[in-house]
């Protein structure tokens, strides 16, 4: 398949080199992407990491009211603790770090392994894992960590801005993870550019269930269906798992080869489905937030807001990925 | 003598693994996330620049110096479960080298990658090829056997048990998220450890 890279080797590299042309609010140093404008002394900093591959995700939300740094690994590779010491040394303000991870054991061992061997800093952790697609039990690495990364980003990072104690910040990011679910549906594989081809064969009448963001196989395979059903079978899954209730956040996220108007026509499914449930959905974001590389396909996230969150998700944040309020 | 027998273990892992890259990422992209062989070969390279770059004194500190490489640098799962394994073995490892020693810094090295990621045998994950290779070099440490017979009976144990994790069903990493559907892959981790215990064979054997 056609990429449009100098070659697979160097590609996190070369997209690191243009994002820090880009956006002179961001400082790229050794794998690793700061704000330009930290640390603040006296604020908690916000460092989450993961592959690459998912951008805007992790790099593409660092700057005010959310990341303080992100840790890039190669495609769909945990970053290494060299990175994630160095990230959580040079974001530290002097009132601690919050290591936010999504749950793959290639993630959870290395963010595991940095916050043993960094000294000096006060280190919280949070693990999202939203991914209703898989079943939480004794015989799985857990649920995967998907969309609810960008609600724990943006809520503790506005509360961190505020200046909010690591205890908080961490109680904040934990509760946004409980009160979200997610659900993804693929229509194509992603292609990573060092294997050259699919990760995975998925024939031009089916989609994938519950696929993962690395192209992971999911749940089942089905016919290709109009909107609609793919819409419900997604919200169904949700809905079935956290019932839809009251103010929702709702996020239809694309994978990074739907358009937008694709998205849109998902979202007008989802917003009807939630309305059919009796529950309201008060923010909404749609678009390419957490992506697979090119794949097709969407996901949707949802979260259980108050009044609290609902501040927090407004608060101003300026990022490469997501402005407001500034 | 025994640190060029260790450099020369790793020399012929990159060999190994690197023939088999391929292999190794479409056993991943079965049933992970297709980059096992790629990472790996990552890894390797630059353990084998490393221990270039400042070459070590002993055969532990090859080890140690091998497994903090593959912390440090590869990321994903099997960084820091290979390296765990190959550093907790450096530190376990006496000199001089005799099988028996070299059997016991095994067995701790594999106990430590148990520990991290909480895995044991039977949960389709590279433990499933290292705890036998470990059984089978303590079982021909006890009869007294040869250092080519022992590892080439480790090597024998560990390709068996990669190939026995074909029926099961994963429990531990990526894998598990497919349920029943990751019933009748090989575990791509047990297939790169049984391809280092053949490489070991294969060099000091």
């Amino acid at each position: 398949m056609k990429k449009l890279i100098n070659s697979a080797d160097s590609v996190v590299e070369d997209a690191l080199n243009g994002m820090a042309a880009a956006h002179p609010s961001l400082r790229v140093r050794d794998r690793v992407v700061y704000r330009a404008d930290g640390p603040r002394p006296g604020k908690v900093g916000l460092v989450s990491g993961g592959g690459s591959g998912h951008e805007p995700l992790h790099a593409g939300f660092v700057g005010h009211g959310m990341l303080d740094a992100a840790c890039p690994g190669e495609i769909f590779t945990s970053p290494v603790p060299d990175q994630i010491i160095e990230a959580t040394k040079g974001v530290d303000g002097g009132a601690g770090v919050l290591h936010i991870v999504k749950n793959y054991t290639g993630d959870v061992l290395n963010f595991e392994m940095a916050a043993e061997l960094v000294e000096g800093v006060e280190v919280a952790g949070v693990l999202v894992d939203d991914d209703v697609a898989v079943q939480d039990s004794l015989y799985t690495a857990g649920r995967r960590g998907t969309g609810a990364t960008l609600f724990v980003e943006k809520m503790a990072g506005a509360l961190a801005e505020e200046g909010a104690p690591l205890a908080e910040v961490a109680a904040v990011a934990a509760e946004v993870d409980e009160r979200s679910r997610s659900f993804g549906i693929a229509l194509t594989s992603c292609t990573t550019p060092a294997a050259g081809k699919p990760t995975f064969d998925l024939p031009e009448t089916e989609v994938e269930l519950g696929i993962g963001i690395h192209g992971e196989p999911g749940r089942a395979r089905v016919p290709l269906a109009p909107a609609r059903e793919l819409a419900t079978m997604a919200m169904d899954a949700l809905h079935g798992d956290l019932p839809l209730r009251g103010d929702l956040l709702v996020m239809v996220n694309g994978m990074g080869g739907t358009p937008l108007m694709e998205l849109y026509v998902v979202f007008a499914e989802v917003a009807a489905y939630v309305k059919g449930k009796g529950a309201r959905v008060t923010r909404s974001l749609v678009g390419n937030y957490v992506t697979s590389l090119e794949m097709q396909g969407f996901s949707v996230t949802v979260c259980r807001l108050d009044d609290a969150l609902t501040r927090l998700w407004d608060a101003p944040v300026e990022t490469p990925g997501l402005r407001w309020g500034r | 003598m025994e640190r060029d027998l260790f450099v020369a273990w790793f020399e012929e892992a990159t060999r190994l693994v690197r023939a088999d890259r391929d292999r190794l990422t479409r056993l991943d992209a079965a049933i992970g996330d297709a980059d096992h062989g790629t990472n790996l070969d990552r890894g390797l390279t630059e353990v084998l620049k490393e221990l270039a770059g400042s070459p070590p004194e002993s055969g532990a500190q090859v080890l140690t110096t091998a497994g903090t490489t593959l912390i440090r640098r590869v990321g994903g799962a099997s960084g820091p479960l290979y390296g765990s394994l190959f550093r907790q073995m450096g530190k376990a490892l006496e000199t001089p080298v005799t099988l028996a020693g070299f059997a016991g810094a095994f067995e701790e090295g594999v106990v430590a990658v148990e520990r991290l990621g909480k895995a044991v045998l039977g949960d389709k994950t590279m433990v499933d090829a290292l705890a036998p290779a470990s059984r089978a070099l303590a079982l021909a440490v006890r009869d007294g056997a040869e250092v080519s017979v022992a590892l080439g009976q480790a090597a024998r144990a560990a390709q068996e048990g990669s190939k026995a994790t074909i029926p099961l069903q994963a429990r531990k990493g990526r894998a598990s998220y497919l349920g029943e559907r990751s019933v009748g892959h090989e575990d791509p981790g047990a297939a790169s450890a049984a391809l280092f215990m053949a490489a070991l064979a294969s060099v000091a054997g």
